[in-house]
């Protein structure tokens, strides 16, 4: 799972400022949710489930928006760089 | 503290602001500082000069150009009136004839906490790839010219665009030889050659308002992005940033060139996350009070400095802080424009 930088400061609004850049960005309900649920070190299994329990979604749609947004938030460096171990 | 008279330039607070009306604002903020502030105007409409909440007088003084001995003896004849303490040029024009001066004021009892002429001169825009050099900073390729012609010699080591770039100020764009030789001109009729022709770096301008107390010591610094620029290329909003490389970076330079006083870091982060160094302004920039904001009030550090007393350095300040810059019809009456400009005092 991907990490979240750990200065990144989320509002509750989904308001999202990135201290390193001076950029900031809004995110939807949507976006807050998983933002939070991946802040909190839930498993990519678990969040699909939780989120595929709460809305109208299958699996194939949801992988898809889901690393889309994952992509989105690597380009705007907003995740921790993964280092080979 | 008894009361302190500091006189300071730089009242132009205009679309290309001067330093001097934001370095006024950290000193009236200062819970330490009591200070009457002079105004020092090389112009009749420089709007500080009529913002009498936050300065007491001004005086008109000669441009530096006219020659170190009439500004001085103005200087002398504003601190009989005046008994200024401390002293702070806010322009880089300026500056060099205040660092000549320095031992003169203090004979007369002015202080001022400027950069060594050696540090000032080292830095300039036209010897920044031997500062690079010198000090391990990254830079980008640069060439001194005095003519176009001078650049077709160096044409091969460039790559359009370029930016093309005055001593003091000023720096356009240029996308090939037309717009160099016209920038060119246009600069040069302004403020004089050599014009600097520097590589252009892609990637995001970001700056740092620091202060060195000339021992080696960073007493302050903020690092900031522009988050809206003017068509003159000056920062109309900014953000204060939380950014360690580039506080690694100022720390590096002011150890290492023991550097005295205020100081303004241009920089570009490219794509890479490297930083490069495009620009050091020897003085505070006009973008200072968010720094003030931010927690960081080095007005009043280079005032307290410039007396001489220690001063321990900042630590951290809030990353997030914006400022906005704005604009304003001030009203004032003519009799306000006639006292400066017929009696060069208001």
């Amino acid at each position: 799972m991907p990490k979240i930088r750990k200065n990144i400061a989320i509002s509750e609004s989904g308001f999202v400022f990135d201290p390193l850049s001076g950029e900031s960005y809004s995110l939807n309900p949507l976006g807050l949710e998983i933002i939070h649920l991946i802040k909190n070190g839930q498993s990519y299994e678990d969040l699909s489930e939780v989120l595929l329990a709460k809305y109208e979604v299958d699996q194939e749609t949801f992988d898809r928006y889901f690393y889309d947004f994952v992509a989105t938030l690597k380009q705007f460096n907003l995740l921790e760089v993964e280092t080979d171990a | 503290m008894p009361k302190l008279t500091i006189a300071l330039s730089g009242l132009n607070n205009i679309d290309s602001p001067g330093p001097g009306i934001p370095v006024i604002r950290g000193i009236r903020d200062s819970k330490i500082l009591d200070a009457r502030i002079i105004g020092l105007a090389y112009e009749n409409l420089e709007p500080g000069a009529y913002m009498h909440d936050l300065v007491d007088k001004t005086y008109k003084v000669p441009y530096p150009s006219d020659g170190v001995e009439p500004l001085l003896e103005r200087l002398k004849y504003i601190h009989e009136k005046e008994q200024i303490d401390v002293l702070i040029p806010n322009f880089d024009s300026e500056l060099f004839t205040f660092m000549k001066s320095e031992k003169t004021l203090r004979e007369i009892g002015i202080t001022t906490f400027l950069p060594t002429l050696n540090q000032f001169e080292e830095r300039h825009k036209s010897n920044l790839p031997e500062y690079g050099k010198k000090y391990e900073v990254n830079v980008p390729y640069s060439e001194p010219i005095s003519s176009v012609q001078d650049f077709l010699q160096h044409k091969e080591k460039f790559e359009f665009p370029v930016v093309v770039k005055g001593k003091f100020y000023d720096a356009y764009m240029a996308y090939d030889l037309d717009q160099l030789g016209m920038y060119f001109n246009k600069i040069a009729s302004k403020w004089g050659l050599p014009i600097v022709i520097q590589e252009f770096v892609k990637g995001t301008e970001v700056n740092v308002v620091a202060l060195g107390d000339g021992n080696g010591n960073t007493i302050g610094a903020v690092p900031m992005r522009k988050t809206y620029i003017t068509d003159k290329g000056k920062a109309w909003g900014g953000i204060t940033l939380e950014d360690p490389s580039m506080l690694d970076l100022t720390d590096k330079i002011i150890s290492q060139t023991h550097w005295r006083g205020g100081m303004e870091l241009e920089l570009i982060r490219t794509a890479k996350n490297e930083l490069y160094l495009i620009e050091i302004n020897p003085r505070l920039p006009a973008w200072v009070y968010l720094a003030v904001a931010a927690g960081q009030n080095l007005p009043e550090a280079l005032v307290r400095l410039a007396l001489g007393e220690e001063v321990k350095p900042f630590q951290g300040y809030a990353s997030g802080k914006m400022f906005i810059r704005y604009s304003f019809d001030m009203i004032t009456d003519l009799d306000e424009f006639e006292k400066l400009s017929t009696k060069g005092e208001l």
